[in-house]
């Protein structure tokens, strides 16, 4: 037995590798397959070889599932205010700030209108680059806003997940925003119109308890990480290992949460059929 | 059951204790003076004492073991009460307890977290902890008041909805996303009483309402003070400092126009006295039923979805 062996695992895990990396060449995180940055691109970010989803944001997600030009994005000026004036190791105002120029978005969701083949469709699609995904006052006001033009508009309401959950530095005002959105939903579901769910890799906490899980019908990537406490609370809660597969998108159908698994390439044309019934 | 004194009740705790001590010699030692003297310092050491609090310390007494319960305020607050069981799907949640009462002869529903006193009651009760079916129960009990045209009370006093295997087995999330929701779109009335501690989506699993109180002593917010350390200090020592910057306390919540009304509680906490306590609360939520005699349900629900519309901040 070696002296120095390490008998933990490293803090960071795949979860931070599965983002898209820089440079010409990209390395499979699963199989550890070298794929050139174009052919990953047009294979839509998933490994050609084993077909592992890499996560992406909405700029990606948009570019693939909208009819070209289609997407006229609402209320992209929105930028969070601090309610709390919350600093912790850092002032939350001075890590919006700094999360706006990392990722270039102004917050961790982008809300507009678009078309798939043709049909028009309010849609929401949250960026997990943006702290985490994690929906503060601004990610509630613009999916509820979504909601609102799809009711207006009477079209159907699509929305992207990939969150860790509310946003701590909004403190009970991000709280606020699960029954924000549900209530939306709840005026969307009575008008009759049709709300689609997409869950990736990861959906958890506030975000699964609220919209996510409230489709008319939900999809989820393969492999994802769903569920609402986080894999490591619920270790540390019970005191034992968790089952292999525990909280992945395999698990949430088998369970009966999920509707059903959709490669990333079929996602457009599985919805676009979805809407066929559901319209 | 000993007596559980917190830190910052110690001094108040001390001079009672010397008073009492004096009592036994007043008529002796001709002490009556001394004692109204050391009676009046008290009770200033303790407008002092509760009125400073730092909101760590509120969180404190929001989780002080001698507190009063949802069944505690159900037996002194109510008549008549018949409590339902389960879900009707897989099982009967003992961590939130529910059914028909009546308040000062008005028929309600009423529902709440339900902790234990002690480790065998609190291992029964699950720590105040729903698993799914604890939700899908209160949905069930909601339903059947809503049918029958009967207003609810929900009293919330949780740690968190339980982070479980089995729980997530059978949709934590799922469960909870879906009572907001259906609470939303509820055809009747809905109050809401924050009686201790609020701890996230476990607490507005049975949270959203026409009106939202919270007793004076109690905390609300996204996450415990302790689990927000963890994540953002990455220690478990900077729960002060998170209760502070999460800003949880009643009167926080009241100034963010989160929450209606403040609960007062009796000095020194609702733990002091139960039953004036019960009192109090029981006066308020007649004066909150009243408010919503005669309100035609559409309305009701396009309110309550605009009250919580409301809810954000932001710029533009």
């Amino acid at each position: 037995m070696g002296w120095f062996k390490r008998t933990k695992k490293n803090i960071s895990d795949k979860s931070q590798k599965r983002n898209i990396p820089d440079g010409q060449w990209v390395k499979c995180v699963d199989c550890d397959e070298i794929m050139h940055k174009k052919q990953f691109e047009l294979n839509l970010w998933v490994c050609v070889k084993c077909g592992s989803h890499f996560r992406i944001g909405s700029d990606e997600y948009l570019s693939f599932l909208l009819d070209k030009n289609s997407f006229s994005e609402m209320d992209r000026k929105l930028i969070s205010a601090d309610p709390l004036d919350f600093t912790d190791t850092q002032k939350y105002s001075d890590r919006i700030k700094s999360s706006i120029k990392k990722t270039k978005l102004n917050d961790a969701v982008k809300t507009g209108t678009g078309k798939i083949n043709g049909k028009k469709i309010a849609i929401a699609v949250m960026d997990f680059k943006f702290i985490g995904g994690s929906m503060g006052s601004v990610v509630g006001e613009k999916i509820a806003r979504a909601a609102d033009k799809a009711y207006k508009d009477k079209i159907p309401l699509i929305i992207i997940s990939s969150s860790g959950g509310a946003r701590m530095m909004e403190g009970a005002f991000s709280l606020m925003q699960m029954a924000k959105t549900s209530s939306r939903l709840a005026r969307l579901a009575d008008a009759g119109i049709p709300y689609i769910s997409v869950l990736t890799d990861p959906t958890t906490g506030g975000i699964t308890a609220s919209y996510a899980m409230l489709g008319d019908v939900n999809i989820a990537e393969p492999n994802a990480l769903i569920g609402f406490a986080g894999p490591r609370v619920i270790k540390e809660t019970i005191g034992r290992d968790l089952p292999a597969g525990f909280q992945k998108s395999e698990f949430l159908v088998e369970k009966g949460f999920i509707d059903f698994i959709v490669n990333r390439k079929d996602l457009k044309n599985k919805i676009s059929l979805l809407l066929e019934y559901l319209t | 059951m000993a007596e559980v004194i917190l830190d910052f009740e110690r001094p108040i705790r001390d001079l009672e204790n010397k008073i009492e001590e004096m009592r036994k010699y007043e008529d002796n030692l001709g002490l009556k003076k001394e004692i109204e003297n050391l009676e009046k310092k008290v009770n200033q050491l303790k407008e002092n004492i509760y009125e400073n609090l730092t909101r760590w310390q509120r969180v404190q007494l929001a989780r002080h073991p001698e507190r009063p319960y949802t069944l505690d305020y159900v037996y002194m607050m109510t008549e008549d009460f018949i409590e339902f069981h389960g879900d009707r799907n897989y099982a009967d949640d003992k961590a939130i307890v529910g059914g028909f009462a009546k308040i000062d002869g008005q028929k309600v529903m009423i529902i709440g977290h339900q902790k234990g006193r002690d480790t065998k009651s609190n291992i029964y009760r699950n720590f105040g902890m729903p698993n799914p079916e604890g939700y899908r129960k209160a949905l069930r009990l909601m339903k059947l008041a809503a049918k029958f045209d009967v207003p609810v009370i929900t009293l919330i006093d949780t740690p968190g909805a339980f982070p479980g295997i089995e729980a997530e087995e059978r949709g934590q999330a799922e469960a909870i996303a879906r009572n907001l929701l259906e609470m939303s779109r509820l055809k009747v009335p809905i109050i809401v009483v924050i009686i201790g501690e609020g701890a996230s989506g476990g607490a507005l699993g049975i949270g959203v309402g026409d009106r939202i109180l919270m007793l004076e002593n109690t905390w609300y917010s996204v996450i415990s003070p302790e689990s927000c350390s963890s994540i953002l200090w990455r220690t478990w020592e900077y729960k002060e400092q998170a209760a502070e910057a999460l800003k949880l306390t009643a009167k926080d919540l009241l100034e963010q126009g989160i929450i209606d009304r403040i609960v007062p509680e009796p000095l020194g906490g609702a733990h002091k006295n139960h039953q004036k306590m019960a009192d109090i609360l029981k006066n308020t939520l007649l004066e909150e039923l009243v408010l919503f005699r005669k309100i035609k349900p559409e309305k009701l629900i396009e309110q309550r979805i605009n009250k919580f519309g409301k809810m954000g901040f932001y710029k533009e």
